[in-house]
Order: C-alpha cells, then sequence, then structure tokens
C-alpha cells in the first residue's frame, strides 16, 4: 500500500532522512519509534507531501501510494492528501463549529447535498465515539472540546474525506493519559479499514497496537532506518543492537 | 549583610515607583485632555447644536453639516482603503516566498509612506486627486487622499493579524487537501478578524484625527454635502477652524472636539465588541483545549 525507496529528506544543507526503504500493507498499522529528532515527521510528512509547505525541504527516493508515484509532476498535492489523511501531534480543529469542522472539507471536494453531509457527520462522529457527547452541540465551537475529544474530531474530519491512508503523527503526546487511551482505542478499531502509520514516543503503545514496527535512529547526522519487522520480532529479538538496546529500554 | 538587602529593597522600591509614575503620567496626561475638553465642551452640546448648520462662521449654529461631511469622508475612506489594504496584507504575508525581494520592497516602502508628514499628503492629494484626476475639493479626494494615509497603518497590522494565525490551523487545511483559497477565506482570515478589526480602528482614528491633508482635498466649505463631489469639512478641519481662524470660536472648537473624542471612542468601543464576539467565536479557546 505504501512503499518508499531509498527516500531521503534534506531541509537545505541538512538530511533529516536518509534512504529510508519502507514498506506496509493495506489495513495494517505500521508504527515508527525512535528518539526525538531522528526524522520520524520528516518522514511521515514526505508521503503526504506536507513537505512541500516548507520551502526549503527536498526530498529523493520515491514514495508509492497505492503504487502511484506521490512526487511525480502529474499527481496532484491536494488529490494525494485528501487520500492519505494526516493527524498531528497537538490537536488542530478549526476555530469553527463542530459541522463546519467536518464538512468544509467535504463541501470542497464535492459533497452538496445537505443530507449527505450531515449523513456523513453523523457516520464520522460515530466512528470516532465523540457522537454521543457532542450530538446537541454541533453548532457549538470545536474550540470548546477537551484535547482529547478535538483529537478524535480531527480523527473524524480526516475519515470523512474517506482516505485510503491515514498518518500519525505522535496524535497522543499532548493528552492526559485517559484521553490518550481513548484516542489509541479507536486507532485500533480502525485496523482494516485504513492503513496507518503512527508516529510513537510511547514505546509500549507501538507494542500494544502496531502490526510492524521501524525504528529510526540518527547515524552520522541523519536519521536512517536500523531496524524494522513485525512488531513481536522486533521487540523480542532485533537484529541491530542500538535498535535492541533501544526497545528494551536501556538507550535513548 | 542586613545594609545589602535593605539597599536591594530600596532599589527594588525606587524602581518601582518611576515605572508607575511613568504610567501615572501618561494617564494624567489623557485623563487631563479629555477632562478639558468636556469642561469646555459639554456645555455646548445639545441637540440642536448636533443637527444644525453652522451659522455666522459657526459661531453660532451647530455642526450637522460637519458631522454628515465627516461620515461621507470616512466612508469614501474605508471603501477605497479596506479591500486594497486586505490584498496587499495577503500578499505579503502567503506569497511572500514567491518573491522576497519584492514583498521586501513593498514593506520598506510602507514603512516610508506610514513616515510621510500628513501635510506632504494633503499636497500629493490635491495635485493628484483634485487637479490631475479632475476631482476638485471634494469629498471624494479627502476620503482618498485619506486611504492613501491610513493604508500604511492597516496593511502592516492586517499582516501581523493573518501572520499570528497559528501554523496549525494551515496544515490542517493542507492535509485536508483544501485549496489555498479555500484555507484563506474560510479558515485564516475569519481567524485573523479581531487583529485585522483591531488594524481598521487605529486606521480610522488616524483618519479621523486628520487635519493638514483635508484643508488642501476636501476643503473647508460649511455647506451640506449633496453628492461626494461636493466640498464638505471634517471635524478636525472645523476644530482647526474655530480656534485659529474665527474670533470667539473657542467654545465652539471644544464642543466640536467633544463630539470627535466622543466618536472615537464610540468606534473603539463597537470594535472592541465586534472582536470580542469574533473571538468568543473561535480563537480565544485555542490555548485552553488542548491542556484540558
Amino acid at each position: 500500500m505504501i512503499r518508499t525507496e531509498l527516500l531521503s529528506v534534506h531541509y537545505g544543507a541538512l538530511t533529516a532522512v536518509r534512504n529510508a526503504s519502507f514498506y506496509v500493507i493495506k489495513g495494517k498499522i505500521a508504527a515508527i519509534v525512535g528518539p526525538s529528532g531522528c526524522g520520524k515527521s520528516s518522514f511521515l510528512s514526505a508521503i503526504n507531501r506536507m513537505t512541500d509547505l516548507t520551502p526549503a525541504a527536498r526530498i529523493t527516493g520515491q514514495i508509492f501510494v497505492d503504487g502511484t508515484d506521490v512526487h511525480s509532476s502529474h499527481q496532484d498535492a491536494a488529490e494525494l492528501r485528501r487520500s492519505v489523511g494526516m493527524i498531528f501531534q497537538k490537536p488542530n480543529p478549526f476555530p469553527m463549529s463542530i459541522r463546519r469542522n467536518i464538512q468544509l472539507a467535504l463541501k470542497e471536494h464535492g459533497t452538496r447535498r445537505r443530507t449527505d453531509l450531515d449523513t456523513t457527520t453523523e457516520r464520522v462522529l460515530q466512528d470516532v465515539g465523540l457522537w454521543d457527547e457532542v450530538k446537541d452541540r454541533l453548532d457549538s465551537s470545536a474550540m470548546e472540546l477537551s484535547g482529547g475529544q478535538q483529537q478524535r474530531l480531527c480523527i473524524a474530519r480526516a475519515i470523512a474525506l474517506q482516505p485510503q491512508v491515514l498518518l500519525m503523527d505522535e496524535p497522543c503526546s499532548a493528552l492526559d493519559p485517559i484521553a490518550s487511551a481513548k484516542v489509541e482505542s479507536l486507532i485500533e478499531s480502525l485496523r482494516g479499514r485504513y492503513t496507518i502509520v503512527i508516529v510513537t514516543h510511547n514505546l509500549a503503545q507501538a507494542r500494544r497496537i502496531a502490526d510492524q514496527v521501524s525504528v529510526f535512529w540518527v547515524r552520522d547526522g541523519a536519521g536512517e532506518i536500523i531496524e524494522q519487522g513485525p512488531t513481536m520480532d522486533v521487540f523480542s529479538n532485533a537484529s541491530n543492537h542500538t535498535a535492541a538496546a533501544y526497545l528494551a529500554g536501556v538507550k535513548g | 549583610m542586613f545594609d545589602s538587602v535593605n539597599a536591594s529593597a530600596i532599589k527594588e522600591r525606587v524602581a518601582c515607583f518611576v515605572v508607575w509614575l511613568g504610567a501615572a503620567a501618561i494617564l494624567c496626561v489623557l485623563m487631563w485632555i479629555v477632562f478639558d475638553i468636556l469642561m469646555k465642551g459639554a456645555s455646548q452640546l445639545s441637540i440642536n447644536f448636533l443637527l444644525n448648520a453652522p451659522e455666522d462662521a459657526g459661531r453660532s449654529g451647530g455642526i450637522g453639516t460637519i458631522i454628515v461631511s465627516t461620515l461621507m469622508i470616512l466612508a469614501v475612506t474605508i471603501t477605497a482603503a479596506v479591500p486594497l489594504a486586505l490584498a496587499s496584507a495577503i500578499a505579503l504575508s502567503e506569497d511572500a516566498k514567491s518573491g522576497p525581494g519584492l514583498s521586501g520592497f513593498v514593506r520598506r516602502s510602507l514603512d516610508v509612506l506610514a513616515a510621510v508628514p500628513s501635510i506632504v499628503f494633503g499636497l500629493f492629494g490635491n495635485a493628484f486627486f483634485c487637479i490631475t484626476l479632475g476631482m476638485g475639493y471634494s469629498i471624494l479626494s479627502g476620503g482618498l487622499t485619506l486611504a492613501c494615509m491610513a493604508l500604511p497603518i492597516l496593511i502592516r497590522t492586517t499582516e501581523q493579524a493573518i501572520r499570528a494565525v497559528p501554523s496549525e490551523y494551515r496544515h490542517a487545511a493542507a492535509a485536508l487537501g483544501l485549496s489555498r483559497s479555500t484555507a484563506l477565506f474560510r479558515v485564516i482570515l475569519p481567524s485573523a478578524m479581531p487583529g485585522i478589526g483591531a488594524g481598521l480602528v487605529l486606521g480610522i482614528g488616524r483618519a479621523l484625527a486628520e487635519t493638514a491633508a483635508l484643508i488642501f482635498t476636501a476643503g473647508y466649505v460649511t455647506r451640506m454635502p449633496e453628492s461626494l463631489s461636493d466640498s464638505g469639512r471634517s471635524l478636525s478641519v472645523h476644530i482647526y477652524d474655530m480656534a485659529m481662524n474665527v474670533p470667539g470660536g473657542n467654545s465652539r472648537a471644544y464642543a466640536t472636539a467633544t463630539v470627535l473624542v466622543g466618536l472615537l471612542l464610540f468606534i473603539n468601543a463597537a470594535a472592541l465588541a465586534t472582536t470580542r464576539y469574533a473571538g468568543n467565536r473561535g480563537s480565544s479557546h485555542v490555548m485552553s483545549g488542548a491542556i484540558r
């Protein structure tokens, strides 16, 4: 579903990610772990071309989503991001009503009928377990929701566009433990319906929810993938010493 | 040991006193001006003063026609300046990366323009709007000249308001595949509204206070203006005329100043209320949400 080949991300003279080759099949959850500043987020944002927003960013290597080369010249970035949703570390709902948060992008992408919009809104809010909490105040500001609710709203907003892939950049790290647990079980419930790539600092979380794990590490000033494979294999017998030490909690 | 502690405590107190003295002095100046104007002007105020046309060069009668002229000039200024300011501010804040040379040059020009004395704007307005474009001494000429004057401050404050919108919103919009114009008009500009409103108030304040630029462009005829191409006298020009040119006009100048200050306070309060309302609908909760 997603495949990268010798993917590197540069910012000016700086290299954030070097030669990352990665693969995840449809419907699986892939966790990306590693210490801060090892290029995890850069790797993630190259996949839906959010790196385009940083003028100095430059990509080499190839990324395929569903067989299409993401960085080829005739791939439209907006079209790509519609099928590859992204969830950020800090919940970022728009400062408008809950309803409009979900419907703004739907309208932009061609859903016009009021009933269709409202049906989708209800469906995605049900999916993220937010419907019962907000159904009576769909028209009040999303900013009045708690952090955990905001993050679930952001996930609802993303899946309303029926993406194939969800990229999550430490979606739980700005939340308290209870909210974090809710979002985590939500992510698990999405398994099979979306291909999910999740960056996390939380090794226990990666172990709980991921089907496969990639360990990023800084080598010679740039982030590289030093270990990857099925979650159990990586955690129980990583072949790379650094990765093994990191996953055992001895290093990092 | 004790002495040094004492000495630093005293230093602390003195510093505190000086800082507060400065703040109090500023407040006193403002209070003095307002009280002075109110004491000498408020007694003259009446419904007739607000509604009637000036008589006997302004010594008697009212300022009704002058209030109308002022509001018309202001309307021209806002109509001309706001769309221009919005467009330039969006260009400066959103497209900075496509042409850093150009936007840097535009910014430098705006700073120079903001520092140009108003009398120079008046002469320019007279030469360009009144003579070259053939508008003559008119409310249109005056309003457009004031628009030129208010533009730098409007553009800079609007640009800052747009830049102050959290980049999370831009990222969220991009990640949802929204086009740049949708992101701009549906997400970014609404969030920047309070700041843009504040800039507008500053701009209007500058326009209302302006005298020199208007004498040369809008003129000082006290008749009721019938259209935008008529000459009209603004409140500030009237104050200047009453105080400087008309013997025995002083009390009328104070009364007019009371109205002008009242108008400014009203516009400020209205803008504040609008900003609060807009803020409540969104951006003010940005910080509180993420922590809970």
